[in-house]
C-alpha cells in the first residue's frame, strides 16, 4: 500500500476565507456572496432577484442552498444570494443536497402556479431565465389545479416599455434598478401579497432615460420593449458587439440583427466602462439606419440644379475635379461629431495631404480658440490611465462644469450617482438649476433623505469662469486630494471657462477630464481633425512634429502647412465672404453651430461643396456632390470615448453597398492623385497607431481672463441652455417610442424673476430675440435671478436656429 | 437563604393599576409609584440598567422571546464608528397576531408604564428619539398614548434635560395603517420610514442598522412596560416569578369558548388547565377541541396539552411556541378545516408579497382549503398542502410564512381524519362560483 | 388642483407632522391619514399632495398607499364599519354579523351604502383580527370598539348610524365620523382632552386583576426601596 504524501495546504491569502462547496474547497474574498463563489466554481445556483449590480434582496428564494457553519448545519436552507462566505463554511447546492434541491423545486413550482403558459408568444421565450430554469430544475407536471391570477394585458408603462403583470415573478429587479441605479423611482410595487404587482403612478409613466435596462434585466417576459415586441425570436438573431455611437461614453452594446436588419440593441457588459447599463437613446435610437432619408447612392448636381443619382466613378470624378480646381482658392474640411477615429483620421489627412490645409475642424457646435488650447494642453493623448470611470467612481469629490451629465453623458451620470450612493462621493455641479441629475447625485450614504442641497454651485450664464476662480472653500478642499473636474464642450460658450478649469485643476491637483457630448469628438481630436493639431496631438506650429508626420506620410519636407488653420466658424465665414473655394463636409448639421444662419450662408455661398452623409440634410441640399457613407452597423471601426479609451467594434451587418468615410476619402484622394492609405478602417487605424503621439511637451494651458456675464435690462433675462438627451437629434429619428419619453420642453425661471416678468407657472412664456421667438409653458426652478433656461433642440425650443442666440446671451421674456 | 416561595396563581404587575379609576392619567400613575423607577434609573450608569435587565432574564414579549438585556447590549456605544450614530428606540405596538389582545389593553389602561419604560430604556441605550408604532386600528390606544406622552412632557419626564439629568428624549406616537406584517420588526422599521412594510434583509440587524440605518432597539409594549417594575423590584424579585429561563409575569389573553375570557397575568409557566380554572372553565361545558398557545402562528394544541407549562421552553418542547400567549380556545363544535381555512385567508391577505413561498404559497393554500371546505377536496390535497407548507416553512423571507404553515401542519397532525372525513363527505357543490357564498368572507 | 382640496390649515398640519420626525419620509403614513381626513379616501390628488410635501415620486407614494388596508381607494361613508371575521370572532358570530350587515346594507367588502360622505352613509368591511379577542365578536365603527356584539346588536347599531345617531362605543371616544378619526390617526388631535376620556376597560380586560384582588393574590412583594443596580462584570 502506498501512502499518499500529505498534501501541503496552501495558506489562505489575506482577506480571503476558505470554504467547501459541493465537496470542493475554494478560497473566496471576504464578503463575497455565496452565489458568486459558486459561479466562480462553475456551479450555477438558479436565481431571479439576484443581480450582481443591484443590492441583494433575497426576495425570490430560488437560490436556496444548505449551509453548515462550524460543523453545525444551519436549521433552514439559506439564500445564497444574500449570504456571504465564511471560513470553514460547508455549502451544499442542489447538486449535492436533497434539501436544497427540494427547496429550489418548491420555489420554482410556486413561481409557476401563477405564471401563464404563453412562452410561445412571449418575447422572452428562448432567452428566459424562468423558462430555462424551469426546464432544468422544475417539475414536469403541476399540482396546481386552482385559479390562476390574471390581469388585463399588457400595460404600457411608458411609450417604450410594456408590462405583462401575470408574467412577472416580482423579483423587483426593475424597481431596484430604477431606485438604486437610475434614481428614477417611477416604477414601484403596488398592492400587497398575492395582489402585489409592478406598476407606475396613475399620473406619471415610467419616464426614465434608463428604462430600457429594466427590460433587459427582467428575468421573464414581463417587461417588453414596444419597439421589439413580437418582432423576433432569440434563435433567429445574430449578435455582434457594438459601441454606442450616440454619446461619448464608449458603452458596449450588443446588436441583434436578423436578415440584414438591426432588430434591437442591448447593453453589453463591460465592468470598466458602462457596467451593464446604457441609456435609452443608445438602446433604442437605431431606426436612422433604415429611415427614409438614408442616402445609399452617390449624387451629383446637374445643370438643372437638381441632385441626381449617379455612379461612384462619376461622382468621385466630379468631386475630385471640383476640388482640384478649388485647391488654389482653398479647401476647408468640416466634420460632424460622429466620426470614428479612423474616419476622423482620414479627414485630417485628407485636409493636410489632398487639400493642403489646416482648415479642418471636427467641432460641429459652438467652439472657441481657447478650447483648442485647452484640448491641446489637457486632453489630447490622455487615456484611462489619466482618468477613467473607475478613477471617477473612486474620487472623493467631483465637479461638473458646463456639463449636465445625465443629458449629455448619461453613462457618466450613472457612475457619479453610484459613487454618491455607495461611497458618499460629493458631486458638485457648476450650473444654473437643480436639475434631476443634480438632485440624484446628492444622496447621502445610507440616508433616506435627499442630502442637504449644497451640491449645486449656481452661476449666471457667462459668470461660470468667475465663479470657478472664487469657489467656496469647502469645494476647493473637497477637490484637493484626489478630486476630479469634468468639463463639457459647452465650456467653449463661456470665454475664460476652459482657462478657469485648467487653473482650478492646477490649484487643487484634481484630475481634469473632458466629456464631449458626441461619440466622435474625442477621437477626432486625437486623429488631428482640428486646426491646431496633427494626428497624435502634434502642434501644427511645431516644425519637428510636422517633420515626423511628413516622414510617416511619405511627404516631402515642408509640405505640411505651418500655420494654425481656421476653425469651423471661420471657415464658414470665409466661405460666405468668398475667401475659400470649396468645402468637404462630413456629417455636419449647420443648425448645431453657434449661428446656424451664418453657417448656412457660408454653405450657400461656397463655390464647390462635397458632402459625405448618411441622410439628406441641410448640407446635402446645397452640395454639388453627395457621397453616401456607411453607418456603424455596416462597418467596423473604433471610437475614443471621453476617457480616451479606444472602443473597437465590428460590422453588425454586411456593407450593403455603402462604404465608410475613410474609404470614400481615400478613393476621392486617389482621384485627386494623392494616396491617403485609408482604404479600410484597419489600414487607417494601423497608420494612426504607427504615428504615435510624438514626444513634444504639452503646450501651455489657455489663460483667458474670466468674462463678465451680461446684465439683463428691463424685460430681459440671460439665457441658459443645453441639449436634452432625447431631443431632435438627427440620429434619433423614426423612433416614436423613444421620443415619447423625452422630457417636455419648458421655459425654466425662478419664482421671483417670473413674478417680475409677469409669468405664471404652467402658463406660456415667450422668449425672443431679434431673430425670432419661442413660446413654451413656464416651469419654476431654482435658477439665479434674471436667468431663463431653454432646452437646446427640443420641439418648439430650437434655440440656435430660432433665436440665433445661446448660453449667456440676452433674451427678452414676456408672458 | 430563604426557600423560594411559590408565587400566587395570578401575579398582577403590569395589570396592577388597571382597576384604579382613571388609571391612565398621570396623577393616578404617580400616586401608584409611577416614575419612581425613572428617578432611580437616572442616578446610575446606563450600562448598569442594561445589566439589570440582563440579570432579570426578561425575554421579549412580542413573540420570539429574545433576551431583552442582551438586545440592548448589542447597541454599539462610543464616540466613534457605529456607536457615534444617533440611536433609536422603537416600540412595537402593532399587535396583530390573531388572538393577541394584551398590548392594547395595557396601553389603554396604563400608558404611563410604557412611557416610563421607554424613557428608562432610551436612557440605557442612549437614544434621544423613541417612536411608539401603534397599530392604526387601535385608535383609542393612540389617544391614550399621545395624552400620556403630552403629560410626561408637561411634567419634565420627556423633552430636554429630563429631571435635571442632562438626558434628552422625544417620543412620537405613530399610527400604522393596517398591515399585520408591520409587526415584524424590520418591516415595522421600513413602515416607520414611510415605506411599504416589507421586511428587511438581516444582517445588518436593527441593533447596528435599524431606523434610518442607525442602531435601533425594537421591543414589544409588554416588554418595555415591564422595565419600570424590574427597576423597582430588582432582578431577584422578577425572577421570583416564572422559571429559570422564562422568568417574570406574563399577560395571558384567554379568548373563545370559555366562560370568562379576559386578561390574566400569571407567572410564566402556568398551564392551560390552570388558566381554564381561572377563566371559569369551558363555555357551557362543551369540551375543548383545540387551542393556540400564543396566536394563530403557533402550532395548535389539543386537550392532550392541558398540562404543558406555558413558558418558552415548555411550549416549544410540546411542539408549539409560546408566541404572544394569546390563548384562543375552540370547543368541539368548531370544524378544524374551516378554522384553518379562515386563518390561511388571513395569512394570504397579510402576506407582504416580497418573497415567493409566502406570497404564492398562501395564495395556493387558500384555494385548496376553500375548495375543501366547500366539499371539493381530494385526499391528494392533504398531502399537497403538507408539501406546500414544507416548501414555505424555513424558505420564506420572514417568519410570517412560517407562521402561515403552523395552523395547517398542526391541524393535519392532530386532526387528519377530520380532513379526510370532510373530503369523503363530498357535499354536492360545484366550484368555484359558489365558493364565496359558502365560505362567507373571502379576501 | 391640490391647492384647492388641501387648504392652508392642512398645509400647516402637514408641516407640523413632518417636523416630528428625524427624517421627513417618516411622515408619509401620517400624511396619508391626513389626506383621508380631508378627502375620505386617498385620491390621486392626495397622492400628489403627499409626493410634493415629501419630495417623493407619485409612484413611491402609490406604492405605500396601496400596501396598507386602512388607506381606502374609493370615497368612504360617514362611518366605516369593520367587522372582525378572523377565526375566533368568526366562530363566535363575526361571520354571521358580517353576512347580516352585508345583506342589510346591500353592499360588499369596502363598499358604501348611501352617498359616500353623506350623513348616515356607511362603508362596510370585514377586518382581520382587531386585537379584542376576549371581547369577541367585535366590530369597530371608525376604529372605536363595539365589543361582544350579536347579529341583532350590530344590526341595531347600523340602523342607528343610518338614522344619524351616534351610539357610544364600548371602548373608545364618543363616536364622530371617519374623516375626524383619520385626522387623529395623522397625529392631530383637535379635542384630545375630551376624546381621551372615553372608556377603555371592559369587564374582560380586568378579569384577571379582579380575580386576583378577590382572592388576595399578589405579585411577590417588592423591596421597600429599589435595589441598587448591579455592578458591571469585569471586562475580560
Ligand atoms: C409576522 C410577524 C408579526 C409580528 N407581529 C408582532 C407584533 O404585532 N407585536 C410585536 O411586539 N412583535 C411582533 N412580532 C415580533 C417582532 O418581529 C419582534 O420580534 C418583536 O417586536 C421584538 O420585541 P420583543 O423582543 O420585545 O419581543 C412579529 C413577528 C412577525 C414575524
Ligand atoms: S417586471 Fe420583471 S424585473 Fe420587474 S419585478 Fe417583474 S419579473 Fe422582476
Ligand atoms: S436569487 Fe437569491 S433570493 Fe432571489
Amino acid at each position: 500500500m502506498t501512502i499518499a504524501p500529505e498534501e501541503k495546504k496552501a495558506l489562505v491569502p489575506d482577506g480571503y476565507v476558505r470554504l467547501t462547496i459541493d465537496g470542493r474547497e475554494v478560497d473566496a474574498p471576504k464578503g463575497e456572496l455565496l452565489i458568486r463563489t459558486c459561479e466562480r466554481l462553475g456551479i450555477i445556483v438558479p436565481r431571479f432577484c439576484d443581480h450582481p449590480l443591484l443590492d441583494p434582496a433575497g426576495a425570490c428564494r430560488q437560490c436556496l442552498v444548505e449551509v453548515e457553519m462550524g460543523g453545525r448545519p444551519m436549521p433552514k436552507p439559506q439564500a445564497s444570494c444574500t449570504m456571504t462566505v465564511a471560513d470553514g463554511m460547508v455549502v451544499k447546492t442542489q447538486h449535492t443536497s436533497p434539501v436544497a434541491d427540494k427547496a429550489q423545486q418548491g420555489v420554482m413550482e410556486l413561481l409557476l402556479i401563477n405564471h401563464p403558459l404563453d412562452c410561445p408568444i412571449c418575447d422572452k421565450g428562448g432567452e428566459c431565465p424562468l423558462q430555462n430554469q424551469a426546464m432544468a430544475h422544475g417539475r414536469t407536471d403541476s399540482r396546481f389545479v386552482d385559479v390562476k391570477r390574471t390581469f388585463p394585458k399588457p400595460l404600457p408603462i411608458s411609450t417604450q416599455v410594456l408590462l405583462d403583470r401575470e408574467r412577472c415573478v416580482l423579483c423587483q429587479r426593475c424597481t431596484r434598478f430604477s431606485e438604486q441605479i437610475a434614481g428614477d423611482p417611477f416604477i414601484d410595487l403596488l398592492e400587497r401579497g398575492a395582489h402585489q404587482q409592478i406598476g407606475v403612478a396613475q399620473d406619471k409613466p415610467f419616464q426614465s432615460y434608463f428604462s430600457g435596462n429594466t427590460i433587459q434585466i427582467c428575468p421573464v417576459g414581463a417587461l417588453t420593449s414596444a419597439q421589439y415586441r413580437f418582432r423576433s425570436r432569440p434563435f433567429d438573431l445574430v449578435s455582434t458587439m457594438g459601441v454606442d455611437e450616440h454619446t461619448a461614453s464608449g458603452a458596449a452594446l450588443r446588436i441583434d440583427t436578423r436578415r440584414g436588419v438591426v432588430l434591437r440593441r442591448l447593453s453589453g457588459n463591460d465592468p470598466e466602462v458602462n457596467e451593464e447599463w446604457i441609456d435609452d437613446k443608445s438602446r433604442f435610437a437605431f431606426r436612422y439606419l433604415t429611415s427614409k432619408g438614408r442616402i445609399t447612392r452617390p449624387m451629383v448636381r446637374g445643370a438643372d440644379g437638381q441632385l441626381a443619382e449617379t455612379s461612384w466613378t462619376e461622382a468621385l470624378r466630379v468631386a475630385a475635379e471640383g476640388l482640384l480646381a478649388a485647391r488654389a482658392g482653398g479647401i476647408g474640411v468640416l466634420t460632424g461629431g460622429r466620426l470614428t477615429v479612423e474616419d476622423a483620421y482620414a479627414y485630417a489627412k485628407f485636409a493636410r495631404v489632398a487639400a493642403g490645409t489646416n482648415d479642418v475642424d471636427f467641432r460641429a457646435r459652438p467652439h472657441s480658440d481657447e478650447e483648442l488650447d485647452f484640448l491641446a494642453s489637457h486632453v489630447v493623448g490622455t487615456g484611462p490611465e489619466h482618468l477613467s470611470y473607475s478613477r471617477l467612481e473612486a474620487a472623493p469629490a467631483v465637479l461638473c462644469v458646463a456639463l449636465e451629465p445625465e443629458e449629455e453623458a448619461p453613462v457618466v451620470f450613472l457612475r457619479l450617482r453610484k459613487a454618491a450612493l455607495k461611497t458618499a462621493q460629493k458631486v458638485f455641479h457648476l450650473g444654473q438649476w437643480s436639475t434631476p441629475a443634480v438632485l440624484r447625485t446628492a444622496v447621502e450614504l445610507g440616508s433616506a433623505e435627499p442630502a442637504a442641497r449644497d451640491n449645486l454651485i449656481p452661476a449666471v450664464p457667462g459668470a461660470e469662469a468667475a465663479v470657478l476662480a472664487d469657489l467656496p472653500a469647502h469645494v476647493v478642499e473637497a477637490l484637493t486630494g484626489g478630486g476630479v473636474i469634468l468639463v463639457g464642450e459647452r465650456a467653449a460658450e463661456v470665454p475664460g471657462l476652459y482657462s478657469a478649469v485648467a487653473a482650478l485643476g492646477a490649484r487643487t491637483g484634481a484630475a481634469v477630464g473632458w466629456v464631449p457630448r458626441r461619440a466622435g469628438d474625442r477621437g477626432a481630436l486625437d486623429a488631428g481633425a482640428v486646426p491646431n493639431l496633427l494626428p497624435g496631438g502634434r502642434l501644427v506650429t511645431d516644425a519637428a512634429a510636422r517633420a515626423e508626420v511628413e516622414s510617416a506620410w511619405g511627404l516631402a519636407e515642408g509640405t505640411l502647412p505651418t500655420a494654425r488653420g481656421r476653425d469651423t466658424d471661420e471657415i464658414l465665414a470665409a466661405a460666405a465672404m468668398g475667401d475659400i473655394a470649396a468645402l468637404v463636409v462630413g456629417g455636419l448639421d449647420p443648425n448645431d453651430l453657434a449661428d446656424p444662419a451664418a453657417a448656412l450662408a457660408g454653405l450657400r455661398e461656397i463655390g464647390f461643396l462635397v458632402s459625405l452623409e448618411l441622410h439628406t440634410s441641410a448640407v446635402t441640399e446645397l452640395a454639388d456632390v453627395v457621397l453616401p457613407v456607411a453607418p456603424d452597423a455596416h462597418r467596423s471601426g473604433s471610437y475614443l470615448n471621453w476617457e480616451g479609451r479606444r472602443r473597437e467594434f465590428g460590422a453588425a451587418l454586411e456593407a450593403g453597398g455603402v462604404l465608410p468615410d475613410c474609404r470614400v476619402l481615400d478613393t476621392l484622394a486617389v482621384e485627386m492623385d494623392v494616396d491617403l492609405f485609408t482604404q479600410t478602417p484597419a489600414a487607417a487605424a494601423g497608420e494612426l497607431a504607427r504615428l504615435g503621439s510624438g514626444n513634444a511637451a504639452a503646450p501651455a494651458a489657455p489663460a483667458l481672463a474670466p468674462s463678465e456675464p451680461l446684465r439683463p435690462g428691463f424685460g430681459q433675462a440671460v439665457l441658459a441652455s443645453w441639449r436634452q438627451l432625447i431631443d431632435d437629434a438627427s440620429l434619433a429619428i423614426d423612433e416614436p417610442a423613444l421620443a415619447g419619453t423625452a422630457r417636455p420642453a419648458v421655459v425654466r425661471i425662478n419664482a421671483a424673476t417670473a413674478e417680475r416678468l409677469g409669468l405664471a407657472e404652467g402658463a406660456d412664456a415667450t422668449v425672443r430675440t431679434e431673430r425670432g421667438s419661442i413660446t413654451l409653458p413656464v416651469a419654476l426652478a431654482d435658477l439665479p435671478d434674471g436667468v431663463v433656461w431653454l432646452p437646446g433642440k427640443s420641439g418648439e425650443s430650437q434655440v440656435r436656429t430660432v433665436l440665433g442666440a445661446g448660453h449667456g446671451d440676452l433674451v427678452g421674456v414676456t408672458a | 437563604m430563604t426557600a423560594p416561595v411559590t408565587p400566587d396563581p395570578l401575579t398582577p404587575v403590569l395589570t396592577r393599576r388597571w382597576q384604579s379609576p382613571r388609571s391612565w392619567a398621570i396623577e393616578t400613575y404617580e400616586q401608584l409609584e409611577g416614575y419612581q423607577a425613572l428617578r432611580h434609573a437616572l442616578t446610575t450608569h446606563p450600562d448598569r440598567i442594561i445589566q439589570l435587565v440582563k440579570d432579570s432574564g426578561l425575554r421579549g414579549r412580542g413573540g420570539a422571546g429574545f433576551p431583552t438585556g442582551m438586545k440592548w447590549g448589542f447597541i454599539p456605544q462610543g464616540a466613534t464608528g457605529p456607536g457615534a450614530k444617533p440611536k433609536y428606540l422603537v416600540i412595537n405596538a402593532d399587535e396583530g397576531e390573531p388572538g393577541t389582545c394584551k398590548d392594547i389593553p395595557t396601553m389603554m389602561a396604563d400608558p404611563h408604564s410604557l412611557v416610563e419604560g421607554c424613557i428608562i430604556t432610551s436612557f440605557a441605550i442612549r437614544a434621544n428619539f423613541c417612536a411608539i408604532y401603534v397599530r392604526g386600528e387601535a385608535l383609542h390606544c393612540i389617544r391614550r398614548m399621545r395624552k400620556a406622552v403630552e403629560e410626561a412632557y408637561a411634567k419634565g419626564y420627556l423633552g430636554k434635560d429630563i429631571l435635571g439629568s442632562g438626558f434628552d428624549l422625544d417620543i412620537v406616537v405613530h399610527a400604522g395603517a393596517g398591515a399585520y406584517i408591520c409587526g415584524e420588526e424590520t418591516a415595522l422599521l421600513d413602515s416607520l420610514e414611510g415605506r411599504r412594510g416589507q421586511p428587511r434583509l438581516k444582517p445588518p440587524f436593527p441593533a447596528t442598522s435599524g431606523l434610518y440605518a442607525s442602531p435601533t432597539v425594537v421591543n414589544n409594549v409588554e416588554t418595555i412596560a415591564s422595565v419600570p417594575a424590574i427597576v423597582m423590584g430588582g432582578s431577584a424579585w422578577f425572577r421570583a416569578m416564572g422559571s429559570e429561563k422564562s422568568p417574570g409575569p406574563k399577560i395571558y389573553s384567554i379568548s373563545g369558548h370559555v366562560e370568562k375570557p379576559g386578561q390574566y397575568e400569571a407567572p410564566l409557566g402556568i398551564t392551560l388547565r390552570q388558566l381554564l380554572e381561572l377563566a371559569g372553565g369551558m363555555k357551557d361545558g362543551v369540551p375543548l377541541k383545540f387551542w393556540t398557545p400564543g396566536g394563530s402562528s403557533t402550532p395548535l394544541f389539543t386537550a392532550e396539552h392541558l398540562d404543558v407549562p406555558l413558558d418558552f421552553e415548555g411550549a416549544a418542547a410540546a411542539g408549539s411556541m409560546l408566541g404572544t400567549t394569546a390563548v384562543q380556545i375552540f370547543n368541539e363544535t368548531v370544524s378544524v378545516p374551516w378554522a384553518v381555512m379562515k386563518w390561511t385567508e388571513f395569512y394570504k391577505h397579510e402576506s407582504c408579497g416580497k418573497c415567493t413561498p409566502c406570497r404564492e404559497g398562501t395564495y395556493w393554500l387558500v384555494q385548496i382549503l376553500e375548495r375543501m371546505v366547500a366539499g371539493e377536496g381530494t385526499e391528494a390535497d392533504v398531502e399537497t398542502m403538507l408539501d406546500i407548507c414544507d416548501n414555505i416553512l424555513g424558505r420564506s423571507f420572514c417568519a410570517l410564512g412560517d407562521g402561515a404553515t403552523s395552523p395547517i401542519t398542526s391541524a393535519i397532525k392532530y386532526f387528519r381524519q377530520e380532513f379526510l372525513d370532510l373530503i369523503a363527505a363530498q357535499p354536492a357543490v360545484q366550484r368555484p362560483e359558489q365558493l364565496a357564498e359558502l365560505t362567507g368572507a373571502t379576501a | 388642483m391640490s391647492d384647492e382640496i388641501f387648504d392652508e390649515v392642512t398645509r400647516q398640519r402637514t408641516k407640523e407632522i413632518i417636523s416630528r420626525y428625524p427624517q421627513s419620509r417618516s411622515a408619509l403614513l401620517p400624511l396619508l391619514h391626513l389626506v383621508q381626513s380631508v378627502e375620505g379616501h386617498v385620491s390621486q390628488d392626495g397622492i400628489r399632495y403627499c409626493a410634493e410635501a415629501l419630495e417623493l415620486s407619485t409612484a413611491e407614494v402609490s406604492a405605500v398607499a396601496t400596501f396598507y388596508t386602512m388607506y381606502k381607494r374609493r370615497p368612504c361613508g360617514e362611518h366605516l364599519v369593520s367587522v372582525c371575521t378572523n377565526t375566533l370572532c368568526a366562530v363566535l358570530g363575526g361571520d354571521d354579523i358580517y353576512a347580516r350587515l352585508k345583506e342589510k346594507l346591500g353592499v360588499g367588502h369596502e363598499e358604501t351604502a348611501g352617498e359616500p360622505g353623506s350623513p348616515g352613509s356607511i362603508t362596510l368591511e370585514h377586518a382581520e383580527c382587531l386585537a379584542a379577542c376576549d371581547l369577541g365578536p367585535v366590530l369597530q365603527v371608525n376604529y372605536e370598539y363595539y365589543d361582544n356584539q350579536t347579529v341583532e346588536s350590530a344590526e341595531q347599531l347600523v340602523e342607528a348610524l343610518q338614522r344619524g345617531e351616534k351610539p357610544a362605543p364600548t371602548r373608545g371616544a364618543p363616536l364622530t365620523d371617519f374623516k375626524t378619526v383619520e385626522l387623529e390617526l395623522s397625529g392631530i388631535f383637535p379635542d384630545l382632552e375630551r376624546s381621551v376620556e372615553g372608556p377603555s376597560t371592559a369587564v374582560e380586560t380586568m378579569r384577571g386583576a379582579q380575580l386576583a384582588s378577590e382572592r388576595g393574590w399578589l405579585a411577590p412583594a417588592m423591596p421597600d426601596s429599589p435595589p441598587a443596580f448591579p455592578d458591571l462584570p469585569e471586562k475580560s
